[in-house]
Order: structure tokens, then C-alpha cells, then sequence
């Protein structure tokens, strides 16, 4: 390092800058970006106050929210353990009746939805769009409704979700069908095979197993779903939970907070150690 | 006879799950039948009479309200995209501290990762009910509730797709000095920015329903007035804004589905 003279230096210097340059970006694109972020930032600015963040309403409630997430930390109102599972009980009924209703009729719109059983182009594309319609309000609004018109209680629940669910479920099996092998039905077909010869003999063993573990998971999700729908009245432990926390009951809110999670991780394991099973069974035929 | 044996099983416990449901819910088939023509005839309540020859004015009588409606639909838009903003980005920051491989002591990672696991765990309506209390009616409690469920979805996702990546660049800046920021920043945050902005995408979709619903309880947005209006009995209004709620969700669905499909094309060209 001895012999390191001045103009040694400036060369290092000169190449450290072509080398910053090099990785740099150019002006233009720094001018876009920092032009990006601001627009991004002024448009969540101005999400934040139309949301009313922004008012001093956030920082005066803060005490109060420190003081109901204290409360939940004690669990309380084991008295009424029998009633809250007798709710929760209800709430698993009401997710498993809705997933069955919505998916026994899934699969007929599923069969118009699809092009493998319905060649025709303008019936399918109209089909998919009842399809589309049916899961595209939440289950919540679709329970309000029904609440409206058959009266509190966890049928309107089962039909909020099976509706939701013929929506959901009937995209999955049109999909499903789509994607099996035609051979099969080539086959039934040519050995003289009605239409629904070739389906029952051609596609559904192949989609059968898969059709299975979609609506296992859809019950695994309606089970998380229907634990709210009785905040608008549609049966279950969700009206449990809304009443408690509207008398600021947090702590029997907090049970019931925890007997939810409970039962949707024990829905959970089930759904998956089935849908485990189906796969291993669709795996071992191959 | 195996699979004939599994197949009655199935059958049995199938059955067993039914009758057991249909006595929890205190449902039988013949009520289950009898509610279907009362829907019916309220959804088509939902609609007014639409005649063709004075379709304009039917429907501009219907929609009375539209501009009210739009400036709610407007306020649910931004809630939702505040809320999945402000839950995405402290998301992503937790999710640093809530992967394995990236030197965080396994407690903080475990304790975090419970933090998290509680936050998404808890439906959005029930943090919407909790912020009620402290910050009284308005898209306030709403906006929150949103982005601590978010907060906690995204947490998980993001240190799932840490965990993923390769390690070689963190090791490069290690090696170089950096520190655990430079790390972070220059080693794992390039790699998974495109997974961050498509579940980012796919969150903003969520919480657009999120926040139609969310007002059913007092915590603003639209479903504020689509639950009032049902209360009060005003069918013509209900139905005109699920109308509204359904277009916004399915355009969103829409626009958000190419742009996330874009993403994932030009991420794809890249590799």
C-alpha cells in the first residue's frame, strides 16, 4: 500500500462513480417513482380521513380499547357454557345442512356451466353468469335478506350459505369436468352410451374424489362463516357473541372468542384428514 | 369389499351428521321446502315493476338515492383500501420478525406468530364489534377492524413467502457488512414484491366485501343503509344497493383478477 500515489486515488474515485452510475437508476425513472409514491400517499392520505382516521376520535378511544382487550384476556361466563355450545352446535348444523343443500345443487348448474356437458356456447356463458351472481354478495347479506324474509333463525342461515355455495361449488365441478379426460367419455359414447350414460360412467369417477375435497373444504370455510351469521339473526353462536359484546360483556365475549376457534380448528382437522384420505385413495387407483 | 365396507361407513356417518344437524336446527324438510317460495317472492319484492316502454324513468325512480348511495359506496371503497393498506404494510413488517430463517430468536417468531394467528382468527364483523365500543358508530371502527384482519392475514402469508426464498443474496449482504435492515431490504425484499402486491391485490378484494358488510353493525359504509333500509322495511332501496354492491364487487373482482394475472406473467418472463 506503500507506492499508492495521488493519481491511483483519482482513478479509484473515477471508477467508483462510473460503478454508481452503473447501478443508479436514471434520472427520469427516479423523477417517475418519487412522482408514484407521492400520488400513492396522497390517495391513502385521503382514504385515511374519508375513513375518519384522522379525526381525534382514534386517539381518544385508544384507552377505552386498552381497557375492553384487558377485559378479553380474562375468559368469562362459564354458567352459561351449556347454552353457548348448544349455539355453537347449531352453527356447525347450519354450515354442514348449507354446504349440503348448495352442493347437491351445484351439480346440476355445474353440468350447464361446463363445456364438456354443454357444447353450446350462449347457454353455458348465460349459466356461468347465475353462477357468478350467486357467490358474489357475502354470505352476511344474503342471511340479512333471508332473515327478512323467513324469519330469524338458522334456516335463513342454511339457505344464505347454500346459495353462496351453488355459486362457489358450481365454478369448482364445471371446472373439475373441464378438466377430465375426455377418453372416457369418447368411449362410453361409442359404445352407445346415452349422455348420461357418459357422464355417470365417463367423467364422474374421474372428478368424483376431487369434487369431494372442494366441498369438504367449502364446509370447513362455511363452518368459519356461519360462526357470524347470527350477528344479523341467522341462528348460532354468532348472536351469542354480537349480544355479549353490545352490553360490553367482553369477557363472556372472550369464552365464546374461544370456543369458536375451538370448533373451527376441530372442523378443520376433520375436513383435512378426509380430504387426505380422498387423495390417497384418488392416488392409489392410479 | 374394502371400499364397499368405506363407502357404507361414509354413508352411515353421513346420515348420522344429518340427523343430527336437522335436530340441532330444529329443521325439517317440510319447513325447508316452505321457505323457498317466501325468498322468491321477496327478492322479486327487492325489485320494483320495470316496464320496458318506461324503463328510464322506472329506473331513475328506483334509484332515488344514487347519489347518497355512490358517495357510501365511495366511503366503502376507501375503507377498504385504507384498511388493506395500513394491515398490509404492518403485516409486512411483522412478517420479518415472523419467519424462521431470516435471525429472529424462535420466541419472538413464536409469539408473533400467535399475535398474528389471533388477529386473523377473529372474523373482522366481531374486531368491528370490539371497536364500536371505543371509537362509537362510523367507518372508523370499520376501517380498523379491517386492517387488523388483514394485518393478521398478510402477516402470515408474507412470512410464509420469506421463508421461501433464496438465501444466497442475504449471505451476500452479510458478507458485505450489511446489517439486518440492509438485509431485509436489499436481500429478501426484491425476491417476494411480487407475491406481496398480488396478495395485496387479492386482499383488497376481500375486504371491498369486507366493507359492504361491516356497516351491518354500525361501523359505516354502505351496509349501513343496506341494513337500515331492510329494517325499515324500504324494499326498493334494499334492492338497489345490493344491485350496486354486486356490480362493485364483481367489476373489482374483474380488474384486480388482470392486474394480479399480469403480475404473475411479467414475474414469470422474468425468471
Amino acid at each position: 500500500m506503500a507506492d499508492t500515489t495521488a493519481s491511483d486515488w483519482v482513478e479509484e474515485d473515477r471508477r467508483s462513480a462510473r460503478l454508481l452510475a452503473a447501478i443508479t437508476r436514471p434520472a427520469g425513472t427516479r423523477l417517475r417513482n418519487a412522482a408514484a409514491w407521492f400520488f400513492g400517499f396522497l390517495i391513502l392520505g385521503y382514504a385515511a380521513w374519508i375513513s375518519d382516521i384522522l379525526s381525534g376520535k382514534l386517539l381518544a378511544g385508544l384507552p377505552k380499547l386498552a381497557g375492553a382487550l384487558a377485559m378479553m384476556l380474562v375468559p368469562a361466563g362459564f354458567e352459561h357454557l351449556p347454552e353457548f355450545l348448544w349455539a355453537l352446535a347449531e352453527t356447525v348444523a347450519m354450515a354442514f345442512l348449507g354446504t349440503l343443500l348448495g352442493a347437491t345443487l351445484a351439480l346440476p348448474l355445474a353440468l350447464l356451466c361446463a363445456r364438456t356437458t354443454l357444447p353450446i356456447r350462449v347457454l353455458q356463458f348465460g349459466f356461468r353468469r347465475i353462477s357468478d351472481t350467486l357467490r358474489g354478495l357475502d354470505h352476511l347479506i344474503w342471511a340479512l335478506v333471508f332473515v327478512r324474509a323467513i324469519g330469524l333463525g338458522p334456516l335463513a342461515g342454511i339457505f344464505a350459505i347454500a346459495l353462496v355455495d351453488i355459486g362457489t361449488l358450481s365454478k369448482l365441478y364445471a371446472e373439475a369436468i373441464d378438466n377430465a379426460k375426455k377418453g372416457a367419455v369418447e368411449g362410453v359414447r361409442a359404445s352407445g352410451g346415452t349422455w348420461l350414460d357418459s357422464f355417470s360412467l365417463g367423467i364422474l369417477p374421474q372428478v368424483l374424489p376431487n369434487m369431494l375435497s372442494v366441498t369438504l373444504y367449502m364446509w370447513e370455510s362455511n363452518t368459519r362463516s356461519a360462526t357470524i351469521l347470527g350477528i344479523v339473526g341467522a341462528g348460532g353462536i354468532g348472536y351469542q357473541l354480537a349480544d355479549r359484546l353490545r352490553v360490553y360483556e367482553f369477557g363472556q365475549a372472550s369464552l365464546i372468542i374461544i370456543l369458536i376457534i375451538g370448533t373451527v380448528y376441530l372442523i378443520d382437522m376433520l375436513s383435512s384428514t378426509l380430504r387426505a384420505r380422498l387423495i390417497g385413495m384418488q392416488g392409489s387407483k392410479h | 369389499m374394502t371400499s364397499l365396507r368405506r363407502a357404507s361407513a361414509g354413508a352411515v356417518a353421513l346420515l348420522a351428521m344429518i340427523m343430527f344437524s336437522l335436530h340441532v336446527s330444529q329443521i325439517d324438510l317440510a319447513r325447508l321446502v316452505a321457505g323457498i317460495p317466501k325468498i322468491t317472492d321477496f327478492l322479486s319484492a327487492l325489485t320494483p315493476p320495470l316496464r320496458l316502454s318506461t324503463l328510464w324513468t322506472d329506473m331513475a325512480e328506483w334509484y332515488w338515492g344514487w347519489a347518497k348511495w355512490l358517495q357510501l359506496l365511495w366511503t366503502t371503497l376507501n375503507m377498504a383500501l385504507f384498511g388493506t393498506a395500513i394491515g398490509t404494510l404492518l403485516g409486512g413488517l411483522l412478517s420479518f420478525v415472523a419467519s424462521r430463517n431470516l435471525g429472529t430468536p424462535a420466541p419472538v417468531v413464536f409469539t408473533v406468530r400467535r399475535i398474528l394467528e389471533i388477529a386473523r382468527t377473529v372474523p373482522d364483523l366481531v374486531w368491528a364489534l370490539v371497536f364500536l365500543f371505543a371509537f362509537g358508530l362510523g367507518p372508523l371502527a370499520g376501517v380498523l377492524a379491517i386492517a387488523i384482519h388483514t394485518l393478521g392475514a398478510q402477516g402470515k402469508l408474507f412470512a410464509e413467502a420469506n421463508e421461501n426464498i433464496d438465501k444466497h443474496p442475504i449471505e451476500g449482504v452479510r458478507s458485505c457488512g450489511g446489517s439486518w435492515f440492509d438485509e431485509i431490504a436489499i436481500g429478501v425484499v426484491p425476491q417476494v414484491l411480487p407475491n406481496y402486491v398480488s396478495y395485496a391485490l387479492w386482499r383488497f378484494e376481500i375486504n371491498v366485501r369486507s366493507a359492504t358488510i361491516i356497516g351491518f353493525v354500525g361501523a359505516g359504509g354502505i351496509g349501513m343503509e343496506l341494513y337500515d333500509s331492510l329494517s325499515l322495511n324500504y324494499y326498493d332501496d334494499a334492492g338497489a344497493i345490493l344491485l350496486i354492491v354486486l356490480v362493485t364487487v364483481m367489476l373489482i373482482d374483474l380488474v384486480s383478477e388482470w392486474t394480479r394475472s399480469r403480475i404473475a406473467g411479467t414475474a414469470a418472463a422474468k425468471h
